[in-house]
């Protein structure tokens, strides 16, 4: 019996590191192919991404963004283990980050404080928008994916309107840029400096914390349990007394406030104010991450990492004279050759697993006629 | 079993950041200053251009810098390098792209569009021999050439023009997205239909607000919005945005003697709006094109512009088309206007 699980427990292993794998080498091949159709040798093209994206001044540019994405993956990702569909994402963080810089740069507080005061503001604001979303669905029943989107374009024209001089912003020198008041040097989080290769966003710590507090809530406490339950039946988590319509909206309004910090390392590390030209789409990118990374904090982390890297090779692979759409094409090409890949390799998986224990009970049959069964 | 994926996890993590450890000191400019050393000495100008979202092809603001770009290439030889932004965009992929073009050698470098006013700040500050031209914002620097236009000024022109030709006294301002710049466009326009005749009424419309910016690329919300406005009455309608203005003089070529005035380029001239030429009265043009040409020949000639070089409608930086002949009968009031503008007698308004 021992040796048994041993080896299903090896073979499982094995499933789990053909997937990615699977993925991986499905989404060159592709890419290669796509490459080759726009008349070029993608040959170099890969040989460039690698070298140049292992430059330190792009791991230092991978890890910043990372950052970013690493958070938006996360907060898509506390949606998606509930079974809910958190596209509002993007609207969150942009109008999160938004009141944040509005307020950070009305704050003269000791730096260390309103720092922290901008981060309870761009939570705060994020969950306030998601809890909109999470009520209508407990009281109304209105899906989150048709009401989050509306939501994002609403969040687009609140700032709209807020972002005018003489509202919530001021016009910059050169009369061309609107934007927040900027934050007071004091309340810029820390930078580390890496020499020529840049600063990395010190910001990195928070979002690596947000990740152990991610897998902590999920996998060790009686609240994520609950939130697993009800993402995978509600009517079982209902029966065995959790409380769904508690559930939904609590865990809108913290993957509301999650996405409220996506904004961050952008306003706090790098830009400092909240201008027209503030990154948007980050929300939809966390989509693809989360489901890169399977929902597991370790694996958004990764999934981060591979959006970054490319970013930033794609960015190059531009000059030199590929085509700028290829960034978009690849991304596409990874994120459904992983959906692809771990549906093929699950199946592959729980029909070997059927065979085997069928062959076994077969063979138990033949020689005792009552035996445990031995399904994983 | 899970804990063993965590593990080989975790090992891969590690040995990914081992590997990116040796190889960190070495920047990738580093990598490519072997390249940009080979590569200055052939003669002509080594063009490279940062172009804002949209890029070569928007029949607009990108288009325009690049014919600027086309000329001095063809005049003086050598070669244009072309990056393009994305909407995505990070203060970090803009300075990725600039520093992309200065580490491969590109003298002079343009950056196309106020997006990149702080990357070339920060840039152009790294690269102390590499010139630097921005478009649409003033950005202090040695090496930089801040490229600027007075749009308000040939919107004040449309707006004589317009005030002068409506029939209805109603005319309409169509807007791409509600930003400073469009606003100067607005501001002149109105200003000038209000010095001409204050009984005309003007309508005014802005197709995309804040950071939503489909308001420069949707001929269809351009199309949408003439027709309300020509629904109501107006009969001359000037269009600031983008490639969403096609749309617009589209549904101006649908009423008779109504007028419609372009942006940035001659549009009575552009491929693909031939059927449409009937309708077009002039067009507010912004010589981008003059402004890159001038920079990239400044450098050539070995004393690269540097500071705020206004092109304003004395220099010919901005002016009035005249394209179709359909300004014939009031040109003498237009030369009138744009010669107190020259002379300082008229201000025009930057802020509606």
């Amino acid at each position: 019996m021992n040796k048994l699980t041993s080896r299903i427990d090896k073979e499982r292993l094995l499933l789990g590191i053909a997937a990615p794998l699977l993925a991986i080498v499905a989404a060159l091949v592709i890419t290669a192919l796509v490459i080759l159709a726009t008349g070029k040798n993608p040959g170099p093209a890969f040989s460039d991404m690698l070298n140049y994206g292992f430059a330190s001044d792009s791991q230092v540019y991978i890890l910043n963004k990372a950052t970013t994405y690493y958070l938006a993956g996360v907060s898509v990702a506390i949606g998606f283990r509930m079974n809910l569909f958190n596209i509002g994402v993007d609207g969150q963080y942009r109008l999160a980050a938004f009141f944040a810089a509005v307020l950070g740069g009305a704050l003269t507080l000791p730096g260390w404080l309103s720092v922290l005061l901008i981060l309870i503001c761009a939570m705060a604001t994020g969950a306030v928008w998601a809890a909109i979303a999470g009520v209508l669905k407990v009281t109304r029943g209105v899906s989150e994916v048709i009401s989050t989107i509306m939501l994002n374009s609403i969040a687009t024209a609140v700032i709209a309107y807020l972002l005018q001089p003489g509202k919530l912003a001021q016009l910059q020198q050169g009369g061309t840029v609107v934007a927040t008041k900027p934050l007071p040097s004091a309340s810029h989080f820390f930078n580390i400096d890496t020499g020529p290769s840049g600063e990395l966003w010190g910001f990195i710590v928070i979002a690596a914390l947000v990740g152990i507090a991610y897998w902590f809530v999920l996998g060790r406490t009686r609240f994520g349990y609950d939130l697993r339950t009800v993402g995978q039946s509600e009517s079982a988590a209902a029966a065995s007394g959790v409380s769904v319509k508690k559930m939904v909206a609590t865990s809108m309004i913290i993957s509301g406030a999650v996405a409220g910090l996506i904004g961050m390392p952008t306003l706090l590390n790098d830009s400092y104010q909240y201008s027209a030209d503030f990154p948007t789409g980050i929300g939809f990118t966390g989509i693809a991450i989360a489901l890169l990374g399977r929902n597991n904090p370790i694996g958004i982390a990764l999934g981060a990492l591979l959006w970054g890297f490319l970013e930033r090779t794609t960015n190059h692979l531009e000059f030199q004279g590929y085509d700028k759409e290829i960034l978009g094409v690849i991304q596409g090409v990874i994120v459904l050759c992983v959906v692809i890949a771990y549906e093929v390799v699950r199946r592959y998986g729980l029909k070997r697993q059927q065979q085997r224990v069928g062959a076994e009970l077969a063979a138990q049959v033949a020689a005792a006629p009552m035996k445990k069964q031995e399904v994983a | 079993m899970r804990r063993v994926a965590k593990l080989s996890a975790a090992c891969l993590t590690t040995a990914a950041l081992a590997l990116a450890a040796t190889a960190c000191g070495k920047t990738s400019s580093d990598d490519a200053s072997s390249s940009s050393s080979s590569g200055g000495g052939k003669g002509g100008v080594k063009i490279g251009l940062a172009y804002d979202v949209g890029g070569r092809g928007d029949r607009s603001f990108n288009d325009s810098a690049a014919r600027g770009a086309d000329k001095a290439e063809k005049q003086f030889g050598g070669s244009i390098k072309e990056l393009t932004a994305k909407t995505s965009d990070t203060e970090a992929d803009r300075e990725q792209r600039l520093q992309d073009l200065a580490d491969a050698g590109y003298n002079p470098i343009v950056a196309v569009g106020y997006a990149y006013a702080p990357s070339v700040q920060k840039i152009a500050a790294k690269y102390p021999k590499t010139s630097f031209g921005i478009v649409d914002s003033v950005v202090d620097g040695k090496n930089i050439d801040s490229i600027t236009f007075t749009e308000e000024q040939s919107s004040y022109l449309a707006g004589v023009a317009a005030a002068l030709k409506t029939k209805k006294n109603h005319i309409g301002f169509i807007g791409g997205v509600d930003n400073p710049l469009i606003k100067k466009f607005q501001a002149g326009y109105a200003q000038g239909v209000h010095d001409t005749n204050p009984k005309v009424k003007v309508d005014v419309q802005y197709l995309s607000h804040g950071q939503d910016t489909s308001g420069f690329s949707s001929p269809d919300k351009g199309q949408q919005a003439a027709q309300g406005m020509l629904d109501n009455g107006a009969d001359v309608i000037y269009t600031a945005a983008g490639s969403s203005g096609t749309g617009a003089i589209e549904a101006v070529n649908g009423v008779k003697g109504a007028w419609a005035i372009g942006v940035d380029s001659d549009q009575y001239n552009i491929p693909g709006m031939e059927k449409y030429k009937s309708s077009i009265l002039t067009s507010a043009v912004k010589n981008v094109d003059v402004g890159v040409f001038d920079f990239i020949q400044s450098v050539k000639n070995g004393k690269p512009l540097s500071g705020n070089n206004v092109y304003s409608l004395a220099k010919g930086g901005v002016s009035l088309a005249t394209s179709g002949g359909y300004l014939k009968d009031i040109q003498p009031k237009l030369d009138a206007a744009k010669q107190q503008i020259v002379d300082g007698k008229i201000k025009v308004k930057t802020t509606p």
